[in-house]
């Protein structure tokens, strides 16, 4: 092996080609990996960070291209390389792993084959290669790997789709691994799984790997060293340990600060924010890319770009004011909101909602697959109420029963402030419907791109307060000014808004009827965590203000524990726990609870250990018998109730005042488990 | 897979027995009067009478409808109003050669507008696709009477090249010589054809060029080509089958303007003959056969592109 | 501080987004594509318009002192075989075709769009039922089937056969249509609209329509096209049109068995019209096809 590094960017330069002009994505890009070593490269949507990725296998889009600087793999520039070269070096030293395992498969050719085709093209015959195909399964643990091989991409999960991707770009042997956001798409638990994978194979091949990642915590559990991007360039780069505890870039220190990290909660802490928006892509700039969202910003920071400054042992940043970046002024957007519109309001903690033995069951084939299974819930006025749980949880059925747009079973009851309502929305009366609204995941689907931001708010306020058109008009500017989307954008559509701005008027249409609880369904999860931190804060603002009670739907559970009072956790339709936020973060968990916050890398560094959730995610069709989870508990074994588990479905019992749990094992035996 | 194939063969019954009432529906229900039309208005009401009753005109519409079907299923086309004979011995032969004609036609162009679609896509955005997208379905909207004629001015009558006439009548009856005469009228139909199948190949191509598998391959050290071959176009071609089935409607529509200009005895020679005569039981019944012959390619697509796709094997298996 | 710059940034995309749209417009207009088909269907449209005009002879106006003359100053596209003037008629027969193929297209998308509204958007039953009876009609060629209505209703009038093309195009623009709609009502905004009480009938015109209207737009132009070809095919078997109207496939059928004795202009210029009016549409249901990215 050379000494040269495993892969060097030198000042590499990349240019999209958008309606006929090239719009810069990677300014000026300079790094280097060495053998065996880590590297991750972070940034938020848009930033370059997958160009580089794809840049490093030489690999570009059609509008793409290579504009200055060099690329090199070994010492060999491979910029300039031909065709057959680089596949060459493909099939043998650098291979890529990337997001969405389930489409980067073939879907009509089988798992097996398709992995000997890497062992094919060095030269195995057929039969060997298949051979070598069961090995490779093998060491990305897959259990079964001659039933595996004979299977097609959409027969896998998707963690075991990703791990036959990775397979794949492990079986040549490479010398550089360039994994893009590997996990992003998977589920908490199967994304710790991949990832514990990844490093121990790791420590056993020595290969070097480019890590590509938006989430802050993935980066710090996997990266030697790290660099982090800002609209295509580097901005800051050191050993990760530096980078966490002594960021010395304003963009590096605002990112760090505006993710809701374990310990803040909404009552007692705001979140910091980065203002503005990301610029859009290509966007020129005469000085810093960075100085028109910047806390620091001065005169010739706009004038002028600087140059990489040294801060630390190989940590350098691209800032004037290094120095001052660490503790430069925190960024809390201090307006508050003015949209009060329920002045007499009851006192926060009083029961607003009542959820009965809520249970939903869909027809899929002749077979009923029970999706929510008689859930039991309350949320009180002004309070919030967290659900989480992985993909097949119910949690957004659970949303959508309650706000009747699905209907839900019989012996299924939504109780709004003591009144029993119908279980589908037509039957129900126009003021318990504007009672109830949601924020939905994704605004460019929740918002009619063809009305304006006034029509949608305006319509909203006209249906739900009946008011006549103008008022509605009026009433719809003033809210969404309140929520801080600038009179000039009212008239605009959904499209020309930024993703922060687009959910800030689905926001206002929420709240156009004066609801008094507001289902927030993944609100954040399509926007960057600078933005994220500017709307977990704005609902904050409005549950203060009117005393909204929220159900907060989010994967993320930094956020849910920042918002939330309450928390349930669900399994497969199920709530395996629920109680304060406080109890139900600190423990003693459900079994199930426990692996899910064990799998979350933490930003903070701590290493906590690892309760694994080992098999898939059953389907609802055909649960488990007894305990849903129990094929896959970490307590069952050894807990002397197997049978029970195995055989009888616990209830959900309250096991300590205010905290439910449905679970066979004691919760004495699960705190001293736990607390071992 | 068994119960998959039942079931699409229920729909495609369910089908043919919709066609059947719409078609009834068409030629009984609508104003006018059967008997009046056939027989002109010269007609006395004997006359009017002897033909209803000739032709069950008189019983009630329902007994009509199902006599008629329940006739269908036992092979039974009807009598011919205007021959007198059974619609079948009309039929029969004409249905011959037409099949012959479809045949050739076939052969020529599912080849060739694959191909052509493939080539559009590998070279997208450069000119060659353009000439092939924009030129391709260009020629599709032109009628296939007008290609004939055009086609039988250049190459029949300019040029001589080819045969003026589908049919080798009573010269050289070779297997050779019948297709050679079958040249010109299956390129009509070719043109009008190949631009439909030749954008969703197309389109089935670019979209799995674009792909994660593909990229995949070409980023496990694969060359572009042979990615291509082992990777686009299993997947791009499976959904060209559904379109190739979707085209046989318009391939037998195409047929009858082409049998005319080409002085040919098939189907759409036969119909167009009793559109003018007002046979409405031939008419009738080379609808039904019509639509038979479609919803037949219809189900062997279906049941190919199933056999052919994994997922949707699987799907059906479970 | 902090709101201006999140504003001003916000304007920019604005402005940004809307030099995108207003490119995309200018990359239209610049499409040679586009160019050529909009020229040829502008001349076509001014044709119907002012074509009584333009001819230089009235349609049946016969001259037996020529007849089947080749092309010459006197009569640019010769005469046919009764010593009619064949551009005359060429120019004469415009009104009519245009005129069907639109009223027919229009037709069709009005009842395609309310089939595919209310399939795609009530599923059930009512879903089931009709795409039954659509896969029903899909299932008799277009030509056939037309010819079939035309002949039971013993119809030689242009109203007839528009209304009868009109219904024939339903099931495929219904079908277009409905998979757009099946589409967009499982978005979100479909139910934030029932999450504020619309009634039904806002939710399928006010909320989904106006998303489904590239694809019908794009259906319509495919469909005229369409129109074209099927009244000129019927009118050439015969069907559809008064017998010696001046009308393209009428023409082309009185006349093309004179090809073989090389009297192909009678034949040929009828042809070229039609080519060419069928060629415009298509080019620019071409272009749209590229605006919309569908």
């Amino acid at each position: 092996m050379s000494d040269a590094p495993a892969l060097e960017f030198r000042d590499l330069e990349v240019a999209y080609t958008v309606r006929g002009i090239d719009r810069e994505v990677l300014r000026k890009v300079s790094f280097s990996i060495a053998p065996g070593e880590a590297y991750g490269l972070v940034g938020e949507s848009g930033c370059g960070k997958s160009t580089a990725a794809f840049a490093a296998m030489r690999y570009l889009p059609r509008n793409g291209k290579i504009t200055s600087g060099s690329i090199l793999f070994e010492g060999q520039d491979i910029v300039g390389m031909s065709t057959s070269d680089i596949n060459t070096l493909r099939r043998s030293a650098i291979s890529m792993v990337y997001q969405n395992p389930a489409t980067a498969l073939n879907p009509t050719i089988r798992i097996g084959d398709q992995v000997a085709e890497v062992f094919a093209l060095q030269g195995l015959s057929k039969s060997d290669a298949l051979a070598k195909v069961e090995q490779a399964l093998i060491k990305v643990q897959i259990a079964d790997p001659t039933k595996v091989m004979r299977r097609y991409a959409h027969q896998l999960s998707g963690g075991m789709a990703q791990r036959v991707v990775i397979a794949m770009a492990l079986a040549s042997n490479p010398r550089l691994l360039v994994m893009d956001e590997p996990t992003t798409g998977l589920d908490a638990t199967v994304e710790a799984e991949v990832l514990d994978l990844v490093r121990k194979l790791r420590k056993e091949s020595g290969t070097a790997v480019l890590f590509i990642s938006h989430n802050l915590g993935v980066i710090r559990h996997m990266c030697d060293r790290v660099g982090v991007l800002y609209a295509g360039a580097l901005v800051e780069q050191g050993a990760t340990e530096d980078i966490f505890s002594n960021p010395s870039h304003p963009y590096t220190v605002g990112l760090l600060r505006c993710i809701p990290r374990g310990g803040l909660h909404k009552n007692t802490d705001r979140l910091d924010t980065i203002p503005g928006t990301p610029p859009a892509l290509g966007t020129h700039f005469d000085g810093c890319v960075f100085a028109d969202r910047c806390a620091l910003v001065e005169d010739k920071c706009r004038t002028t770009q600087p140059e990489m400054v040294t801060v630390g042992q190989s940590h350098v940043a691209r800032c004037f004011h290094t120095d001052k970046a660490g503790s430069m002024p925190r960024a809390i957007d201090t307006v508050s909101v003015s949209v009060s519109q329920n002045p007499n309001r009851a006192t926060t903690g009083t029961r607003l909602l009542d959820i009965d033995h809520l249970s939903k069951a869909f027809t899929q084939d002749g077979h009923a697959v029970h999706v929510v299974n008689d859930v039991s819930l309350q949320v009180g006025v002004g309070e919030t109420l967290g659900l989480v749980g992985e993909s097949g949880a119910g949690k957004t059925t659970i949303a959508k029963l309650i706000l009747g747009l699905y209907g839900s079973d019989s012996g299924s009851h939504v109780v709004l402030d003591g009144k029993d309502l119908a279980g589908t929305l037509n039957k129900r009366d126009i003021k318990d419907v504007g009672a109830m609204q949601i924020v939905f995941q994704n605004p460019d689907q929740a918002l009619n791109r063809r009305h304006s931001v006034t029509r949608i708010v305006g319509r909203a306020v006209q249906k739900l307060r009946g008011l006549s058109a103008d008022d509605s008009t009026d009433r719809a500017h003033e809210l969404l000014s309140g929520m801080r989307v600038e009179a000039t954008l009212h008239s605009a559509r959904p499209v020309q808004l930024s993703g922060g701005l687009k959910q800030r008027v689905a926001i206002s249409r929420a709240f156009a009827g004066a609801p008094q609880l507001v289902v927030c369904d993944e609100p954040t999860s399509a926007l960057d965590v600078s933005v994220q931190a500017t709307i977990l804060n704005l609902l904050v603002d409005l549950q203060k203000q009117d005393g909204t009670s929220f159900i907060f739907i989010s994967h993320d559970l930094g956020v849910v524990r920042y918002i939330s009072d309450k928390i349930a956790v669900l399994y497969l339709g199920r709530v395996v726990e629920f109680g304060d936020s406080n109890r139900v973060f600190q423990g003693p968990h459900h079994p199930y609870t426990e692996a899910l916050l064990s799998s979350v890398p933490n930003i903070d560094g701590s290493v906590r250990k690892r309760i694994p959730l080992t098999g898939v995610i059953p389907s609802p069709s055909n649960p488990p018998s007894g305990c849903v989870l129990h094929p896959r508990c970490p307590r069952m074994a050894g807990s002397g109730v197997e049978h029970l588990c195995t055989s009888v479905e616990p209830a959900l019992t309250e096991v300590e005042p205010g905290h439910f749990m449905r679970c066979h094992i004691p919760l004495d035996q699960l705190r001293t488990v736990q607390t071992q | 897979m068994k119960r998959f194939i039942l079931q699409r063969l229920g729909l495609a019954v369910i089908t043919v027995f919709l066609v059947c009432v719409i078609v009834f529906f068409l030629t009984h229900i609508l104003p006018g009067d059967v008997a009046r039309q056939y027989l002109g208005r010269g007609a006395t009401e004997d006359d009017l009478r002897d033909f209803r009753r000739l032709f069950d005109l008189d019983k009630p519409l329902l007994t009509q409808l199902f006599s008629w079907i329940n006739d269908l299923i036992h092979f039974d086309l009807g009598q011919s109003m205007q021959y007198r004979g059974p619609v079948s011995e009309l039929l029969g032969p004409a249905i011959g050669y037409s099949s012959k004609l479809a045949a050739v036609a076939f052969l020529i162009i599912v080849p060739l507008s694959i191909a052509g679609g493939v080539l559009a896509a590998v070279n997208r955005g450069k000119k060659i696709d353009r000439a092939i997208t924009v030129g391709g379905l260009s020629a599709a909207v032109i009628p296939e009477f007008v290609w004939a004629i055009i086609l039988v001015l250049l190459f029949g009558v300019t040029f001589e090249i080819f045969p003026v006439t589908a049919f080798p009548g009573k010269g050289d009856k070779t297997v050779l010589n019948q297709i050679w005469h079958l040249v010109l009228p299956s390129i009509s139909l070719l043109l009008v054809l190949f631009g439909y199948i030749a954008r969703i190949t197309r389109a089935g191509v670019i979209e799995a060029l674009d792909s994660d598998y593909m990229r995949t391959a070409v980023l496990k050290g694969l060359t572009r080509r042979k990615a291509v071959i082992k990777h686009v176009l299993r997947n791009a071609l499976l959904p060209t089958i559904a379109v190739i089935a979707s085209q046989v409607p318009y391939l037998i529509g195409g047929l009858i303007a082409v049998e005319i200009v080409f002085n040919y005895p098939g189907f759409g020679t036969i119909l167009k003959g009793a559109v003018d005569a007002r046979d409405y039981s031939v008419l009738q019944a080379g609808v039904v056969v019509s639509s038979l012959v479609i919803v037949s390619f219809q189900l062997i697509a279906d049941i190919l592109f199933a056999v052919l796709n994994p997922r949707i094997r699987q799907k059906i298996s479970e | 501080m902090n709101d201006t710059t999140a504003t001003t940034i916000a304007n920019k995309s604005n402005l940004e987004r809307k030099t995108i749209r207003r490119e995309r417009v200018r990359l239209v207009l610049r499409d040679k594509t586009f160019l050529i088909g909009a020229l040829i269907l502008g001349i076509w449209l001014f044709i119907t318009v002012f074509g009584n005009f333009l001819a230089p002879h009235a349609a049946g106006d016969q001259d037996f002192q020529f007849v089947s003359k080749s092309p010459s100053l006197k009569f640019p596209f010769g005469t046919d075989s009764n010593g009619r003037d064949v551009f005359s008629r060429v120019i004469l027969g415009t009104r009519l075709i245009v005129v069907m193929a639109f009223s027919a297209t229009v037709l069709g998308t009005v009842l395609g769009t309310s089939l595919g509204l209310a399939t795609g958007y009530f599923k059930g039953k009512f879903d089931m039922i009709v795409m039954r009876l659509i896969e029903a009609v899909s299932a008799i060629p277009v030509l056939i089937i037309a010819l079939l209505a035309i002949a039971a209703l013993d119809g030689r009038s242009p109203t007839l056969t528009v209304i009868v093309i009109g219904f024939v195009f339903t099931p495929n623009i219904g079908r277009t249509v409905r998979a757009a709609v099946l589409g967009e009502s499982e978005l979100e905004y479909v139910a934030a609209a029932r999450l504020r009480t619309e009634r039904t009938r806002h939710i399928l015109f006010r909320e989904i329509l106006p998303n489904v209207l590239p694809p019908i737009i794009v259906e319509f132009t495919v469909r005229l096209g369409y129109a074209i070809f099927a009244i000129a095919t019927l009118s050439f078997l015969g069907a559809g049109v008064e017998y010696g109207s001046p009308n393209w496939g009428s023409q082309i059928a009185e006349n093309w068995g004179n090809i073989y004795s090389n009297v192909w202009w009678p034949t040929a210029f009828p042809a070229l019209a039609i080519a060419s009016l069928a060629v415009s549409i298509n080019l620019i249901s071409d272009s749209l096809l590229e605006i919309f990215e569908l």
